[in-house]
């Protein structure tokens, strides 16, 4: 509870750094995104609250922009890359491997909470295609092979070395 | 400033850090300081060298040897060798693709995949520490601003890069110097100047290695349209899933202040300029300049109508002038060498250089600057390396989401902004996706019209509806479900949308699909009438068989999830077409090379 209420106080922070400035929902809505994790009813009402807009204006850019989750998503955040040049270099596979690996649809969240697989667009790193993002780091040159290994290094990890 | 006797320049580029480079510079900076050399030998991690294929890079001068692939256990043997005795890991220099030659003493220029191209945007990506200010202004950093500022009117700067020629590298090709004028033009008490690097074409990432390898360039460019337009504030926005690229503008304007570059009084000429930077949160239609607009006001990134433009009434309902990363990359060179200078490099209509990300079916994947000009031919074989694995080449796509995919007859192609659209394609950021025989074109117009419906923004009901009509029916087509009509359907649809989205990405969004009709409507016409993918590529239409290769190992056997393969033991198997699931699962674990896809 302690630990919602210091987020919620970050959170309230957050808007009056911003609150003068133009145009400050955007970055309002990625720090809190950034802080919670998702952005969540309770937050877009603060956040409404804080800038004088309405709650329908937060909730439509929320739901605008792909950044925005209204959900929480897993500790791991699995990006693949179905950008073009993963794409015809054989993506699909990976994306297909990771769905059978963590036995969850693309969008979804294993149960335990640790894993969200994404596909994403571009991630700029063409000249490994095909990659993946795990939380911001890269893998690249793939192979569905190589997918497995991956995970279960995800799955030892503590949470000191995560 | 210290003096070394060496430099180990190390690419911190996207590309090279995904493959390592970060553990490189740690390791080389250990074993430096381990051998007593770090007063002697300078590490440097720069952005991107353009040629990611080869990464991690290192590059160690004076001597410029080029090492490819360095792993961190090479690292010691650089350091104890090269480093200290002098003698070049001949192993590790870099093989040219071309010659097949692996020679230290080669210039980096002469290496084949440099040789053909000519950086001016890319100038300084991969030669200094984008996070040391020093180092860019120790390449004429900030001169091109001093030299506006000091010695040029606002109007001189506008007709500066008029007479260049340049135009905006984003995709249009609008020139750039107008655009400039039109802002200069409208009276308004405030102006802005604004930054479009939502890099959003899946296949370019030109924009990303600017400013990772070069922020600076980028910053000082604005500041120079914020002179000749008359703006005193400027916006840069970034998408986030460029985390270097955000982080090194931050610390580049961080620096340009303190410098006295950015701020109040710049450079004691009383010019006001500050820069903010806005991150994007993950929407293509952002890429389009009203939409971009109303992301950074903190809306719904949804594009208006034109007129009016942005350049009478953009962000904030301000006079606002927006151009690409690359096409500010390009500025300062044009300000210091001239518009002479640069207008003599490139065709006719299109002037300078164009930076292309080089990907999919290629050796050499990477980022490459050529004049305009140069054929398709030159850029995907000549230094591209032409297709892996012998493979047969089957078609470039330019352009991304709205560009083209163009066939080997039209690799003559000198590429330049006009040619281009001529041929059914468009410049658009520079993405440059080689495709081979195993890709299916229908299936690559499939994925673009599923981008497109992904991102259309919704507002207009071309974009919206027609798309996902026309994904429907690709859908049915390479799935086998194909009917007579469906590519007339495609068509109607497609110039419809052509002509009544509201924004560039619906107005462009069907450009895959004509241009693939165009030049492989026979793979449309397998698809449907013979129920045939001639790329063996889409499932449905595909099937596998057991060639006399089989040992009879049964691995296949024992790995088919619907037991659909049957033989007896060393002897050829068999699989049973209407159990067959066509998952690959048999393909990938037969180690003869029995199974096939017909």
């Amino acid at each position: 509870m302690d630990d919602e209420r210091a987020k919620f106080a970050e959170l309230e922070k957050l808007i009056a750094d911003h609150k003068d400035q133009p145009g400050a929902l955007m970055p309002v809505l990625q720090g809190a995104q950034g802080i919670f994790g998702c952005v969540s009813e309770d937050v877009q009402k603060v956040i409404a609250e804080g800038l004088g807009v309405t709650l329908a204006e937060v909730y439509g850019v929320a739901t605008f922009y792909a950044q925005f989750s209204l959900h929480p998503k897993g500790k791991y955040l699995i990006n693949v890359c179905l950008g073009t040049a993963c794409y015809v270099k054989g993506s699909q596979s990976i994306l297909d491997k990771l769905s059978k690996v963590l036995e969850i649809p693309v969008g979804g969240t294993t149960p335990d909470g640790k894993f969200t697989l994404e596909a994403t667009r571009c991630l700029g790193a063409c000249g490994l295609a095909p990659v993946m993002m795990i939380n911001g780091r890269v893998f690249g040159r793939l192979t569905p092979d190589a997918i497995p290994a991956i995970i279960d290094e995800y799955k030892n990890l503590t949470d000191e070395e995560a | 400033m210290d003096i070394y006797r060496a430099h180990v320049l190390v690419c911190g580029g996207t590309g090279c850090s995904s493959s390592g480079s970060a553990k490189l510079i740690e390791r080389f900076e250990e074993k430096i300081a381990e051998a007593g050399l770090e007063k002697e030998v300078k590490v440097i991690r720069t952005g991107c060298f353009g040629l990611c294929e080869a990464g991690p890079v290192v590059i160690v001068y004076p001597d410029g040897t080029f090492y490819s692939r360095v792993k961190p256990e090479n690292v010691d043997e650089i350091v104890s060798e090269h480093l200290l005795k002098g003698r070049k890991v001949e192993h590790l220099v870099y093989t040219d693709h071309a010659t097949k030659e692996q020679n230290a003493e080669k210039a980096l220029e002469d290496i084949t995949f440099y040789k053909y191209q000519q950086r001016i945007a890319l100038r300084n990506c991969g030669v200094i520490d984008p996070e040391n200010i020093d180092e860019y202004l120790a390449m004429d950093g900030y001169r091109a601003l001093e030299k506006a500022l000091t010695t040029m009117t606002r109007e001189q700067v506008i007709d500066e890069v008029l007479k260049s020629g340049l135009r905006g590298r984003g995709g249009a090709g609008f020139p750039t110097g107008m655009k400039w004028k039109f802002a200069y033009n409208s009276v308004n008490d405030q102006k802005y100047v604004a930054c479009n690097a939502d890099e959003g074409d899946p296949g370019a990432f030109m924009d990303r290695s600017i400013l990772e390898g070069d922020p600076h360039a980028v910053i000082e460019a604005m500041a120079i349209a914020g002179y000749a337009i008359g703006a005193s504030e400027g916006y840069i926005y970034v998408r986030a899933e460029y985390p270097i690229a955000v982080k090194r503008l931050q610390v580049a304007i961080g620096q340009a202040e303190d410098y006295g570059l950015l701020g109040d009084d710049i450079l004691g000429t009383g010019f006001k300029f500050h820069l903010h930077i806005r991150l994007g949160a993950g929407a293509f239609v952002c890429g389009e300049e009203t939409a971009l607009m109303h992301s950074i006001e903190g809306k719904r990134g949804e594009p208006t109508t034109r007129p009016p433009f942005p350049a009478v009434k953009g962000l904030f309902e301000k006079p606002t002038m927006l151009n690409n990363v690359e096409t500010y990359a390009n500025i300062a060179q044009i300000i210091l060498k001239g518009a002479d200078w640069y207008s003599s490099i490139g065709t006719e209509k299109s002037k300078g250089t164009k930076v292309f990300a080089l990907g999919g079916k290629i050796n050499n994947t990477g980022l490459v600057e050529v004049p305009m000009g140069t054929t398709l031919r030159t850029v995907i074989y000549d230094i591209g390396g032409g297709c892996p694995n012998g493979k047969k080449f089957k078609a470039v796509q330019t352009g991304g989401p709205s560009g083209g995919c163009l066939p080997e007859s039209l690799l003559d192609t000198p590429v330049d902004y006009d040619n281009l659209i001529a041929a059914g394609s468009m410049m658009g950021s520079g993405g440059m996706i080689v495709m081979d025989e195993d890709n299916c074109m229908v299936d690559i117009a499939r994925f673009y019209m599923e981008f497109i419906v992904d991102e259309s923004c919704g507002k207009c009901t071309p974009c919206r509806v027609g798309t996902k009509r026309m994904l429907e029916i690709l859908k049915r087509i390479t799935e086998g479900k194909g009917e007579e009509g469906d590519i007339e359907k495609l068509e109607e649809l497609a110039n419809t949308i052509k002509n009544t989205a509201l924004c560039g990405l619906g107005q462009t969004a069907p450009n895959p699909v004509l241009s693939t009709l165009r030049f492989f409507r026979d793979e449309y016409e397998a698809h449907i009438k013979e129920k045939r993918c001639p790329a063996h590529h889409c499932q449905n239409l595909l099937q596998y068989v057991i060639t006399d290769k089989c040992r009879g190992c049964t691995a296949c056997a024992r790995v088919c999830p619907a037991q659909a393969i049957s033989g007896e033991v060393k002897k050829q198997h068999v699989i049973d077409p209407k159990k067959c699931l066509k998952c690959g699962a048999c393909m990938e674990k037969c180690r003869f090379g029995a199974i096939i896809k017909i």
